[in-house]
């Protein structure tokens, strides 16, 4: 990930080791020791509900960054993400249920559904475009999660899937805190695998596609290849997310996987930010912890016990307000105005940067 | 003999639904995935005129389409012309997170309860028996007259009114049109406008027919096949694909499962965007250039 703030000067990369490295210079090792630290301290301080909270961000942080690869990088619009999701959990959920298939190969093979799902989604992006292609995949996922609703019904759990609590090597996995921990490192991996993709020929690709197709075509890049290879990882991503939704909640049901959800995706790398992976983080992060945060301020009102009926329709009609102010008056999202930020304390005292030579 | 009620009656609902797609699709290229909820919307302001016209009903159906239409306006003059302009994609999200704006505010406004406009404006609904041992309830009768009003109503208006020569205009090519002196914005918020009136006349119709509530939505949702199957820029296509749709999911009720009837319409638009996205009678869209 290429850094877009200034180095102080007398830095300067000797060698190419130097130049791959994701860490770079002594305060980046001190800022990333801190974050380090912070996160495993984290669980032993919280509560339970923060701890909750802090899982529940890192599940959604792995979908919006699978999300923020397909439709922010290779510029591929999907409405389908929570058919994804749920494909995942049901992969996960099915094979625990029906052969007590261990947790090293639920999630394998939850990715591997999710793969070849990615390959159905992403077929209708070779010949259709922009509008249709959210579309097809707002089809298909009505389409999946449907399928998902027929195997409940069909083998009598109407009401959803317990999932048992996974072993590893005799070890069970319970617990909110032990949880944190395996959360943490899935959603780091997702993150790493992101970078990485990123600043490779793919991810140089998929960045040639969404700035124009038919360019990115006439310099030699395999247009058809490289879309559905986006839509491969992002959904094998999304559903090994899914996966470790269906294990944290030991409970799958089609409820859980509305069209609200993929909308909710969209809007978490909206609000982030288009383009940038800390975008799909601090969408991932805002978007999880909203309704919470709604409902507390609505709760610390006077006479709140009468707002406890209506709490999910003030938290539709404040989402869809929020999207709406973030789509209109702030397209870049939150990353937008942290970029502000930095910039104006970087120029400070000036407002603007020098008009000739800008540095991007 | 039933089945064919059900399957008119249906592609009624999903024609009359469907138009609104293609209004505001032809006109400014934006698809408004917020319609079922606007159509939700429409239904319930009938059940509040009923309330503040009570034992006027005509007055308060004549009230109900005239406040929609202006939702219809207020929606583009204040959340879509910030959107003209942007690309497609911010567009039809602003839609989408319009349509949950609006699902949350109609349960705050008028809670979540079934509830039934049809008493509040004192009808009945006694069915109808046909010819040949069908039955149809008298709204689903009058929803289906409505509809076919409504359509060559607005195949007239799009042939030969003023107003409709100019959105015609504006829909092939914006620039040409502002050019030549039509007001864009004006058009634009006549197409909202209209796109709303005519779903809404729709939800009204639903909901003196089975009652209301806020899962009407889904139902906009569900008649979205409908217009992309017989293209989204042509009338006359949202008509037969909404008999489409509608007959494949009145059969597939009948023959197959009753639960598919969620998903058959989507079945039918990926068949449809997989042989001929642009849909049975929409214009091809054009390649891009470099």
């Amino acid at each position: 990930m290429s850094s877009r703030t200034p180095r102080a000067s007398g830095y300067f990369r000797t060698d190419y080791g130097q130049s791959i490295a994701l860490i770079q210079t002594r305060t980046e090792r001190a800022g990333v020791v801190a974050l380090v630290v912070l996160l495993l301290g984290f669980p032993f301080l919280a509560s339970a509900f923060y701890l909750d909270l802090a899982n529940q961000v890192f599940l959604a942080a792995i979908g919006s960054l699978s999300l923020m690869l397909l439709t922010g990088y290779a510029g591929q619009i999907s409405l389908g993400h929570a058919g994804l999701l749920a494909a995942g959990a049901y992969t996960a959920g099915i094979l625990s249920k029906e052969i007590n298939a261990p947790i090293w190969l639920t999630l394998p093979a939850a990715a591997l559904v999710g793969g070849i799902l990615g390959v159905i989604f992403g077929l209708p992006s070779l010949r259709l475009r922009g509008l249709y292609l959210a579309v097809s995949t707002l089809a298909l996922y009505f389409v999946v999660v449907y399928l998902g609703g027929e195997y409940e019904t069909k083998r009598g759990y109407s009401t959803g899937i317990m999932v048992d609590a996974p072993k590893i090597g005799g070890f069970t996995i319970h617990g909110d805190r032990a949880w944190y921990f395996i959360l943490l490192i899935a959603a780091l991996v997702a993150l790493l695998i992101c970078i990485n993709l990123l600043r490779s020929k793919t991810g140089r690709a998929w960045r040639a596609i969404r700035a124009h197709e038919t360019v990115a075509q006439a310099l030699g890049i395999d247009v058809a290849r490289y879309k559905l290879l986006a839509f491969v990882i992002s959904s094998a991503m999304a559903a090994v997310a899914g996966a470790l939704f269906s294990y944290y909640r030991s409970f799958v049901s089609v409820e859980a996987f509305s069209l609200f959800l993929s909308i909710q995706y969209v809007a978490m790398i909206i609000i982030g930010g288009m383009g940038s992976l800390l975008g799909a983080l601090l969408g991932a992060v805002f978007v999880t912890i909203f309704p919470y945060v709604i409902e507390a301020g609505l709760l610390s009102l006077p006479g709140a016990q009468h707002y406890a009926g209506i709490l999910f329709a003030v938290n539709y009609a404040a989402f869809g307000a929020v999207m709406i102010v973030f789509l209109i008056f702030e397209p870049l999202g939150l990353v937008g105005i942290w970029q502000r930020v930095q910039s104006y304390f970087l120029l400070w005292p000036f407002k603007h940067r020098p008009a000739a030579g800008q540095r991007k | 003999m039933q089945l064919i009620v059900n399957i008119v009656v249906l592609s009624a609902i999903y024609a009359l639904i469907a138009c609104g797609y293609v209004l505001v699709y032809r006109v400014s290229r934006v698809l408004n995935l917020a319609h079922g909820e606007l159509m939700m919307v429409g239904a319930y302001l009938l059940l509040t005129t009923a309330t503040a016209f009570p034992g006027s009903p005509l007055v308060a159906i004549a009230v109900a389409v005239a406040l929609s239409l202006m939702v219809g306006v207020l929606v583009y003059v204040f959340l879509m012309r910030k959107m003209t302009g942007e690309m497609v994609l911010a567009a039809v999200l602003t839609t989408v997170a319009l349509g949950i704006l609006l699902r949350g505010l109609v349960v705050l406004i008028w809670s979540a309860q079934q509830q039934y406009p049809g008493e509040a404006l004192g009808f009945t609904n006694p069915a109808i028996a046909l010819p040949g041992g069908g039955r149809i309830s008298t709204f689903a009768a009058i929803l289906v007259v409505a509809t076919a009003l409504i359509y060559s109503a607005l195949f007239v208006f799009l042939r030969f009114g003023r107003w409709g020569v100019r959105m015609r205009a504006a829909g092939q090519n914006p620039l040409l049109a502002a050019q030549r002196g039509i007001n864009l914005h004006a058009v634009y918020a006549l197409a909202w406008g209209l796109s709303t009136l005519t779903g809404s006349i729709a939800g009204m119709l639903i909901a003196l027919d089975s009652g209301l509530t806020g899962t009407m939505a889904i139902i906009g949702l569900k008649a979205f096949p409908a217009a992309l199957v017989g293209g989204l820029d042509s009338l006359f296509g949202a008509l037969i694909g909404a008999f489409i749709i509608g007959a494949a999911e009145v059969l597939s009720i009948q023959y197959i499962d009753p639960l598919l009837s969620d998903v058959v319409p989507f079945l039918v638009l990926i068949a449809m965007l997989i042989v001929r996205p642009w849909g049975i009678f929409g214009t091809r869209e054009e390649l891009d250039r470099v």
